[in-house]
C-alpha cells in the first residue's frame, strides 16, 4: 500500500469484478498512479492516474496491485 | 451498411433525424446541449448528474439539405459501453440496440480534450459500434492553459470523424458543428480496433445469424439481456451459453487493446507542455477535504445556506404578502357581491397567495444547491462523508440525493440512479423524504412565526433561522436512524463499490445557474399551483357548504332579536361565519377525524388541512388560508395574524401555542404527504411494495413523534 504522495506502477488487478471498472476509467498496467490523498476518516483514498482524480474505498484500492513504489514527494 | 443498421425504426415516429450527445461525466454534454436546443435543463458537475433523458429539438442548416429540424438527446455520462449502473445501462441500451425508439442517427460525441485519452476511449467503441459520430474536443482553454498541443487535423484522419474544437462555456465552435453534422449522417466510418483482436467463433457465429458488424456482434454477446427484441435476444442467449462466453474477460481484453490503440494514436497528436496546472483544485482539495477544515467548512456552508435562506427572503416575502392582502381587498370591492366574488378571492386567491409569497425562498434554495453542484464540491462532500454514510449502509453519492431532497424528494430520488449498488439505492430512496424539502418550507415558515420571536441570539443569528435549521438537522437524523434499522432488514444482493472521479473546480456558470432556477421555480408553481387552485375551490366549496338544516338553523338562531340585542352586528357576522365552518361538509370531516389527532394537540382545522396536504404539504397554508377566509369576512389581515389570533375554545388560551406548532412541525417534518414522492419511487423501484413501506414506516413516524412532542410539552 502506498503512503501520501507516493508513487508507484499498476501491475495487476487482483479483483476481478471491479477490473474492468478500473481499466476503464484509465488505470491501466504499467500506468503510474499517485495516492493523492485520504478522506478525513481515514476512508476513502483518492489517487491521481493520469490527468483524473478518482476516489475509491480501501478495500476496493486494495484489489490493485502496485509493482514499483518510490517517493514522489 | 448491414441489417440492424438500416431498419425501419430509425427515423422514428414522426421522422425527425435522431441526434444524440454522449461523452464521460463533466465533459460538458449538458452545456452544449443547453447552446445547441436552448432548452433550460440543470447542468452540474458532479459525475452522473444527468440521469434522466432529456430531448430538445434544433434546426440545422446544411447546403442542400436546407434547413432540417432535428431531435437532440443528453445521454447519462458514462466511461465505457459496458454499463455499471442505471444511467450507464440507459446509454447503452440506447446506442447498441439498433431497434431501441431512440437509437440515433448520428452521435455527437464531447470529449474533455484536457483528459483526451480516456475521452477516447467511449469515443472509439462508438466508432466501432457503426455510428456515424462527430467528435467535439470540448475544454480546449483547459488545454491551452495547460500548455498542451492536439493535433487535431491529425486525429480526424486517423478516426475518420470529424473533430471540432471547442468550449463549451464559450459558444466558440458552435456553428462549424451545426453545420458539420448533416454531412455525416448515414456516413459508413472506419473501424478503430483491430477486429482480429476481439474476433472468435462465437462472435463469427453471431455475426452470422444477425448480420451485423464484428463488434456489434462483440456487443450482442455481452450485453443481450439489454436487447427489447426478444427473437434476437434468445438466439444469442443460446449462443452464448453453448460456448461458455465469458463477457468480463472478453471486455477486459478489449478494454487493454483499445487503451494500447489510443495510447499509440495519442503520442503522436498530443504534445505535453510543462507541468500542469491543476495545482489549484489541489491546494482547495487539501482544505475542503481536510480532517477538520472538511468538516467544519461542510457544516458552515449548510448553516450559511439555511440562514440565507431565511434571512435574504425575509424581506420580498413581506412585499408579496403585502401584496396579496391589498390585491384580495381590492377584488373583494371590484367585484360584485356574490359566490363567484367568494370563490375567488376566498377559494382561488387565499390558496395561492399562500403559495406564491414562498417563491423567494425556493428560489434561493435551488441557487445554492446549483451552485454546489456547479463548482464541483458536491463531490468532495460524497468523498469526506463516504466512510460515515456507509456505516449506515448508504454510500458517499447517498449525499446528493439527500441534500438535493432539501429541495425536492422526486428529483432526489431519481438522482440516486447514479448509485450503483440495490441495497444502497433503495435505502437512500427509502429515507430522502424525511429531508425537509421546499414545499415544507411554507409550513415550517409560517409555523414558526406563530411561535418563536423573531430575535437576534448571539449578536448575529436569527433565532427563527435556528429553529428552521434544527427542523432541517431533525430531518436528516430520522434520515440516517431510518437507513440504520433499512440497513439491518433488507438483504444485499451485490457488493457496493465506491469508485468515482473527483472532477476539478471550476467557476459556476451563472446563465445555466439562472436557468436552473427559472426552470425550477417555473415547475413549482404551475405544478403546485395547479393542484393548489383545484384543492382550494374544493375546500372552499366543502368550507361554504354543509348540510342545509344545519347551515339554515345557524342563520335562524342569531335572526332572532334576542341575537340582536346581545351582540354587535358585526359580532353576529363573525359567529355565523365560524358557526357555519364547523357546520360545514370540511368542518365534519375534521370533526370525524379528531378524536385519532387530538392526542398530537390537532383540531379539526388541522385535521382539514393535513388531508389535503396529501396532494402536496405546502397546501398545508393554502388551507389554513382558505379556512380562516371562509370563517372571517374580514380579508384585511393575513393568514399568520388571523391564525395567531385564534383562541381554543375549550381552554381560553392561543391555539397555536408552543405544544401545538412544535408537535404539528414534527408532524410534518416525518409524515409521508406527498403524492408525487410515492408516484417516483414506485416507478424507480418497479414495485408497490417500496411505497407501501415508507407511506407506513414515515406515518407511524409522524404520529407516534408528534405524540410524545405534544405530550411533553403540554
Amino acid at each position: 500500500m502506498l503512503g501520501i504522495g507516493e508513487i508507484g506502477v499498476i501491475d495487476s488487478f487482483e479483483d476481478e469484478e471491479l477490473s474492468l471498472k478500473f481499466l476503464e476509467m484509465g488505470c491501466l498496467p504499467g500506468e503510474t498512479i499517485e495516492l493523492e490523498r485520504i478522506a478525513p476518516m481515514g476512508d476513502p483514498i483518492a489517487i491521481r492516474v493520469g490527468k483524473s482524480s478518482l476516489c475509491m474505498r480501501k478495500a476496493e484500492a486494495a484489489g490493485i496491485t502496485v509493482k514499483f513504489v518510490e517517493n514522489g514527494r | 451498411m448491414n441489417a440492424h443498421q438500416t431498419n425501419t425504426s430509425k427515423q422514428g415516429n414522426n421522422g425527425k433525424l435522431k441526434i444524440a450527445l454522449a461523452g464521460n461525466p463533466n465533459s460538458g454534454k449538458t452545456t452544449l446541449f443547453n447552446a445547441l436546443t436552448g432548452l433550460n435543463q440543470q447542468v452540474g458537475n458532479f459525475p452522473g448528474v444527468t440521469v434522466e433523458k432529456k430531448s430538445g429539438s434544433t434546426t440545422l442548416k446544411g447546403g442542400d439539405r436546407q434547413s432540417i429540424k432535428v431531435e437532440l438527446t443528453d445521454l447519462p455520462g458514462a466511461y465505457s459501453i459496458y454499463p455499471k449502473s442505471l444511467d450507464e445501462r440507459v446509454q447503452c441500451d440506447i446506442l447498441v440496440n439498433t431497434t431501441h425508439d431512440d437509437h440515433p442517427d448520428l452521435v455527437i460525441y464531447v470529449a474533455d480534450a484536457s483528459n483526451l485519452k480516456r475521452s477516447l476511449f467511449l469515443c472509439t467503441q462508438l466508432i466501432d459500434l457503426g455510428l456515424p459520430l462527430v467528435l467535439v474536443l470540448n475544454m480546449m482553454d483547459l488545454v491551452e492553459k495547460e500548455g498542451d498541443n492536439i493535433d487535431h487535423q491529425e486525429l480526424e484522419k486517423e478516426l475518420g470523424v470529424p473533430v471540432i474544437l471547442m468550449s463549451a462555456r464559450s459558444s466558440m465552435g458552435l456553428d462549424e458543428l451545426k453545420t458539420k453534422m448533416l454531412g455525416e449522417i448515414g456516413q459508413s466510418q472506419k473501424r478503430f480496433i483491430d477486429e482480429a483482436e476481439i474476433e472468435t467463433p462465437v462472435i463469427r457465429k453471431i455475426q452470422k445469424i444477425e448480420n451485423v458488424g464484428v463488434y456489434q456482434a462483440f456487443q450482442l454477446a455481452s450485453n443481450y439481456a439489454l436487447l427489447s427484441d426478444e427473437r434476437v435476444k434468445a438466439e444469442i442467449e443460446k449462443i452464448v451459453d453453448e460456448s461458455r462466453f465469458n463477457a468480463l474477460q472478453y471486455q477486459r481484453q478489449e478494454t487493454l487493446a483499445r487503451y494500447k490503440k489510443i495510447n499509440l494514436l495519442l503520442t503522436h497528436i498530443l504534445r505535453h507542455g510543462p507541468e500542469g496546472q491543476t495545482k489549484l483544485t489541489q491546494k482547495l482539495d487539501n482544505i475542503l477535504t481536510h480532517k477538520v477544515w472538511g468538516f467544519a467548512i461542510f457544516l458552515g456552508v449548510l448553516f450559511m445556506v439555511f440562514q440565507a435562506i431565511f434571512s435574504w427572503s425575509e424581506y420580498p416575502m413581506m412585499l408579496l404578502e403585502e401584496f396579496f392582502v391589498i390585491l384580495s381587498t381590492k377584488l373583494k370591492s371590484i367585484l360584485p357581491e356574490g359566490v363567484l366574488a367568494d370563490l375567488l378571492v376566498d377559494g382561488v386567491l387565499a390558496g395561492l397567495s399562500g403559495i406564491l409569497v414562498f417563491i423567494p425562498q425556493i428560489a434561493l434554495l435551488f441557487f445554492f444547491i446549483a451552485i454546489l453542484e456547479d463548482t464541483g464540491y458536491m463531490a468532495r462532500v460524497s468523498f469526506i462523508m463516504d466512510k460515515m454514510m456507509r456505516k449506515v449502509g448508504l454510500n458517499g453519492r447517498s449525499v446528493i440525493p439527500l441534500v438535493s431532497g432539501v429541495a425536492c424528494a422526486v428529483p432526489a430520488i431519481m438522482s440516486a440512479r447514479t448509485i450503483s449498488n440495490w441495497k444502497e439505492r433503495i435505502i437512500t430512496i427509502m429515507v430522502t423524504p424525511l429531508m425537509s424539502c421546499s414545499a415544507r418550507l411554507p409550513v415550517y415558515t409560517l409555523l414558526i412565526s406563530l411561535a418563536v420571536p423573531s430575535k437576534t441570539v448571539l449578536g448575529f443569528l436569527n433565532l427563527q433561522g435556528i429553529v428552521m435549521m434544527g427542523l432541517y438537522l431533525i430531518g436528516f437524523l430520522a434520515a440516517i436512524g431510518a437507513a440504520l434499522v433499512l440497513k439491518w432488514i433488507i438483504k444485499a444482493r451485490e457488493r457496493s463499490y465506491f469508485i468515482m472521479e473527483l472532477p476539478v473546480y471550476r467557476a459556476p456558470r451563472w446563465s445555466s445557474i439562472g436557468l436552473t432556477i427559472t426552470e425550477k421555480v417555473k415547475l413549482f408553481v404551475f405544478e403546485a399551483g395547479k393542484v393548489i387552485i383545484a384543492v382550494s375551490i374544493v375546500l372552499w366549496v366543502f368550507s361554504s357548504y354543509g348540510p342545509s338544516s344545519k347551515m339554515q338553523a345557524i342563520e335562524d338562531k342569531y335572526s332572532t332579536e334576542q341575537a340582536a340585542a346581545q351582540y354587535t352586528p358585526e359580532e353576529i357576522d363573525s359567529r355565523i361565519a365560524s358557526e357555519k365552518l364547523e357546520a360545514s361538509y370540511a368542518g365534519l370531516f375534521g370533526k370525524a377525524i379528531e378524536p385519532v389527532i387530538r392526542p398530537l394537540g390537532f383540531d379539526w382545522k388541522i385535521g382539514i388541512a393535513l388531508f389535503t396536504s396529501f396532494a402536496a404539504r405546502e397546501v398545508f397554508v393554502g388551507t389554513m388560508a382558505t379556512i380562516y377566509s371562509a370563517g372571517n369576512e374580514e380579508n384585511t389581515t393575513s393568514i399568520r395574524e388571523k391564525m395567531r389570533a385564534e383562541i381554543n375554545p375549550g381552554t381560553g388560551e392561543k391555539q397555536y401555542n408552543l405544544a401545538v406548532v412544535f408537535s404539528l412541525m414534527i408532524f410534518y417534518a416525518f409524515a409521508m404527504q406527498c403524492m408525487s414522492t410515492l408516484a417516483i419511487v414506485f416507478a424507480e423501484t418497479k414495485s408497490w411494495k417500496w411505497p407501501l413501506v415508507q407511506f407506513t414506516y414515515m406515518s407511524a413516524l409522524a404520529y407516534l413523534s408528534s405524540l410524545i412532542v405534544y405530550q411533553v410539552l403540554s
